[in-house]
């Protein structure tokens, strides 16, 4: 996927005349410390306290502002969920200020702060809402790897954060920046730190290439049983991907009407539940609006989007999908800031982005989650066809300057899927870099 | 004093689901394809869809009918590539076209007696990656250069090679002992029952038409896996009428009686498929529905050579004992697949079964078999549609009936399979 325009701007000479070098992005990899210790935690809000605990759990040392070191930094996590008055927001700078130039190479910042939409007080909603402002500056303002997130919790709730900080300390998070993730307080435990999906049943459609293999791949290194679904024609490199994890292949189009009720059936009846379902497969059939046809239109809003509303039926009727399911779908960039000749392909993936908001609400009470991911630029196979000058400005034109990996999506959407991430439901969450796209 | 073993009783072996590539017309986007390679990419497609990824299988049989000298082990080897288990045993049979109903009749008969849980039964052929073998000329003298001591004697030997001796020996599509091709053989057998052209070129439409529709409805999503791009059979023509396969120039036969063309005789294909054969408990185990029990087989074989008997005819005689020993008339069942070796191969094994005189003077019946309902046969198309490799073609009629009395809810299913050699090649499934 390297071409020679990647290999030059890479070379030791490119990085002697000054272009600007990007990080090699710290990926997570089972077995492998959460992050680089030590982890500054601070701030005085209510999760403070757990958070310091947990990561002492985690065999990950911690550090109060007391604590007179000048180490370098792996993470710094910065609990304000409890500030109300705009004053305190100086924190973010009296804290952040020194840690941030302490912050290793891929180091991270996390942001832990109370959701506004639950608060009342005129204050505190302008308040924690200012949090979302700072951090995203802040992302932009990192160098070498590192990020910078926010995690919002309810202004009722106790806990909840563990795992969506835990998410944004690890190398799972790598090609996630500047990013913001609502929690709410179910609780759920992972079975296990290395294998968090074991005994789970995960189904992944598109998943013969490219980043639904990636997702199949990913979903069974953590544990699961992966059914692989992909349309008949694909079905070569489909078998080549369950082979490859010990999954079985599944060869339905997901447009077919019955798609949804052979994907329970063989998830249920092979491998006895369906736990995870992945919406993975989607296609582009690009035109201007003027130029676009009917079969263009119909079977990009068919597959991305009309497929997902009908197999949802089937999955979640008697017999699917059971309390603690995971729902992941793929969003794209594309349907939040829009693309130039991609009318029926937005329109697909935030008609997507609508659907995770409403079914996330539907299912809450059923202990059933449902999220999605907006990736940005991935290098694919297919971004390495998109003509030179439009990539290098869509690799480079975001906080971590480079593209993300197809692996970046897929670790995005096995923490979706973690028992543990019970509190973490109805987000879009982007895989780009902080791209300016959409930003 | 040893007790006497108490003798096993027969279990029933079920048919799970199969697993092809789809067939392509020889010479055409498998040439490069070795019979190893496409058997690999079958059985490495049925691993993926049954999740057998690492599983040591009971066995896995398989053959070929063209085939390499090199490729003496060809299905232990195809699994030794294949992401089973390396500690499952393999080995291959050959009986021509009956190479993959046999394959399975020997799996599923091992089944039977619980002398393995599952196995694997399947068959590929490369009509395009054909064998070419030295003359025995050449081979005579290579050999006694081979056998020779010293340098002169080798010499001898060699000098005895003459030019004739280097032409290549390729294999033909013909009988060694009547010298006359499949087609030739089917012809007169086709002339002397009467076979007529409309009838070949309606059976050979509906093959096209039924294959056609059933890829349309998704019959083939759980059954045929692509492979080096193509995603069906290739020799499928959906569009087939009569008429266009009236306007053919017969290929077979003679003068005014030719009624063989290539539309209604199938063409040199290339391809491989695989049946996952298992016991009741295997299949439990393993949360499997068993789409179809294996009930019974027979294999038959008339003299074409000396006997007055046509080469493709033996599958009559073996469906007739086959339906003897079950207690079954013709009738009885839901779904008939008869392989299209050719259109008038199919309608001369019905019109012998509805011959009062064929089943008397030649099955030793005391009335004929009677004919069959034409609406329940080859449902799907069959060879002349979805095109024929040899050894390929009884797993593909396996599954796909397997899997239509899964669908069916119930019901029996006969296969009928005619091979060189004068044999034939049946079997019974039930759901």
């Amino acid at each position: 996927m390297t071409d020679l325009f990647t290999t030059l701007l890479n070379s030791p000479v490119a990085r002697r005349v000054g272009v600007p070098q990007p990080t090699i992005l710290r990926r997570y990899q089972p077995g492998v410390a959460l992050c680089e210790e030590p982890v500054l935690v601070t701030g005085g809000g209510r999760f403070e306290a757990g958070l310091t605990d947990w990561l002492a759990t985690r065999k990950i040392a911690t550090l109060a502002p007391a604590d007179d070191v000048s180490d370098r930094l792996g993470a710094v996590v910065i609990d304000l969920s409890a500030a109300t008055d705009p004053s305190e927001l100086d924190q973010l700078r009296v804290i952040g200020g020194p840690a941030v130039k302490r912050l290793a190479k891929n180091g991270r910042v996390v942001v832990v702060g109370t959701d506004p939409a639950t608060l009342s007080d005129l204050a505190a909603v302008s308040t924690q809402r200012a949090l979302e402002g700072a951090v995203r500056s802040l992302a932009k303002e990192l160098r070498a790897g590192a990020t910078a997130n926010l995690v919002l919790a309810r202004a009722d709730s106790a806990g909840g954060v563990q795992s969506a900080v835990e998410f944004f300390l690890s190398g799972r998070s790598a090609y996630v920046d500047g990013q913001v993730v609502r929690v709410g307080e179910a609780s759920g435990t992972n079975p296990d730190t290395l294998r968090p999906l074991t005994g789970k049943v995960a189904v992944v459609t598109g998943a013969a290439r490219g980043i639904g293999a990636e997702i199949a791949t990913v979903l069974a290194r953590d544990g699961a049983t992966v059914v692989a679904v992909d349309i008949p024609s694909a079905g070569d490199a489909l078998a080549a991907v369950a082979n490859g994890i010990g999954g079985t292949a599944l060869q339905v189009d997901v447009t077919a009407p019955d798609a949804g009720r052979r994907i329970v059936e063989h998830a249920t009846g092979r491998h006895g539940s369906i736990d995870i379902v992945v919406h993975n497969a989607g296609i582009t059939r690009d035109k201007l609006l003027v130029n676009m046809d009917e079969s263009r239109w119909r079977s990009v809003i068919d597959v991305n989007l009309g497929s997902i509303l009908r197999m949802s039926e089937a999955i979640l009727a008697d017999g699917g999908m059971t309390a603690g399911g995971r729902i992941v779908c793929v969003a794209s960039i594309a349907g939040i800031a829009g693309n130039r000749g991609q009318t029926n392909y937005g329109a697909s993936k935030a008609g997507v982005i609508g659907l995770v908001g409403a079914l996330s609400d539907q299912l809450r009470d059923r202990g059933i989650t449902v999220n999605a991911v907006a990736p940005g630029f991935i290098e694919t196979a297919m971004t390495a066809r998109i003509p030179f000058t439009t990539r290098e400005i869509g690799r480079r034109m975001n906080s971590l300057q480079q593209g993300g990996h197809p692996v970046d999506v897929a670790e995005t959407i096995a923490w979706f899927a973690q028992p543990g991430s019970a509190a973490v439901t109805g987000q879009v969450l982007r895989v780009c870099g902080q791209s300016l796209l959409g930003a | 004093m040893a007790t006497k073993p108490t003798p096993r009783k027969a279990r029933r072996a079920a048919v799970l689901g199969g697993n092809r590539i789809p067939f392509a017309r020889g010479n055409g986007a498998y040439a490069k394809a070795s019979n190893q390679d496409m058997l690999t990419a079958t059985l490495d497609g049925l691993v993926a869809r049954y999740g057998l990824a690492g599983a040591r299988l009971g066995e896995v049989v398989a053959g070929a009918v063209l085939k390499h000298s090199r490729d003496f082990n060809l299905t232990r080897e195809t699994v030794l590539g294949s992401r089973l288990d390396p500690h499952t045993p393999a080995y291959d049979v050959q009986q021509a076209c009956g190479t993959g109903l046999e394959a399975a009749i020997l799996v599923a008969n091992k089944v039977a007696l619980g002398q393995i849980e599952v196995g694997i039964a399947g068959g590929v052929d490369s009509a395009s990656d054909a064998p070419i073998a030295v003359s025995e000329g050449l081979r005579h003298t290579l050999l006694a250069a081979n056998r020779a001591k010293t340098a002169a004697q080798r010499v001898k030997a060699l000098a005895g090679l003459r030019p004739g001796d280097l032409l290549p020996s390729i294999p033909q599509n013909v009988e060694p002992r009547t010298g006359l091709s499949m087609g030739e053989h089917m012809a007169i057998t086709a002339e002397r029952w009467g076979i007529t052209r409309e009838a070949q070129d309606d059976l050979a439409a509906a093959s096209h038409q039924h294959l056609a529709a059933a890829y349309e409805r998704g019959f083939f999503d759980d059954l045929v896996t692509p492979y080096l791009g193509v995603t069906r059979d290739n020799n499928l023509r959906a569009d087939s009428t009569v008429e266009k396969l009236a306007k053919l120039k017969p290929v077979f036969g003679k003068g005014e009686h030719a009624t063989m063309t290539a539309g209604n005789s199938t063409p040199l294909t290339d391809g491989a498929s695989a049946v996952l054969i298992a016991s009741e408990e295997w299949a439990r185990e393993h949360h499997l529905t068993p789409l179809a029990w294996f009930v019974d087989a027979e294999t038959a074989a008339v003299d074409y050579v000396h006997g007055d008997e046509g080469l493709l005819m033996a599958p009559a005689y073996a469906v007739s004992r086959l339906l003897a020993r079950n207690g079954l008339s013709l009738q009885d069942f839901d779904f008939y697949e008869i392989h299209e070796a050719f259109a008038a191969t199919v309608l001369t094994t019905l019109k012998a079964w509805e011959d009062p005189g064929f089943c008397s003077d030649r099955l030793g019946l005391t009335t004929a078999l009677g004919s069959i309902d034409r609406t329940k046969l080859n449902v799907n198309g069959s060879s002349l549609a979805v095109g024929h490799p040899f050894a390929a073609t009884g797993g593909r009629i396996l599954a796909s009936l397997a899997k239509m009395l899964h669908e069916n809810g119930g019901g029996r299913g006969l296969i009928s399979i005619c091979a060189a050699g004068g044999q034939g090649v049946v079997a019974i499934l039930e759901a």
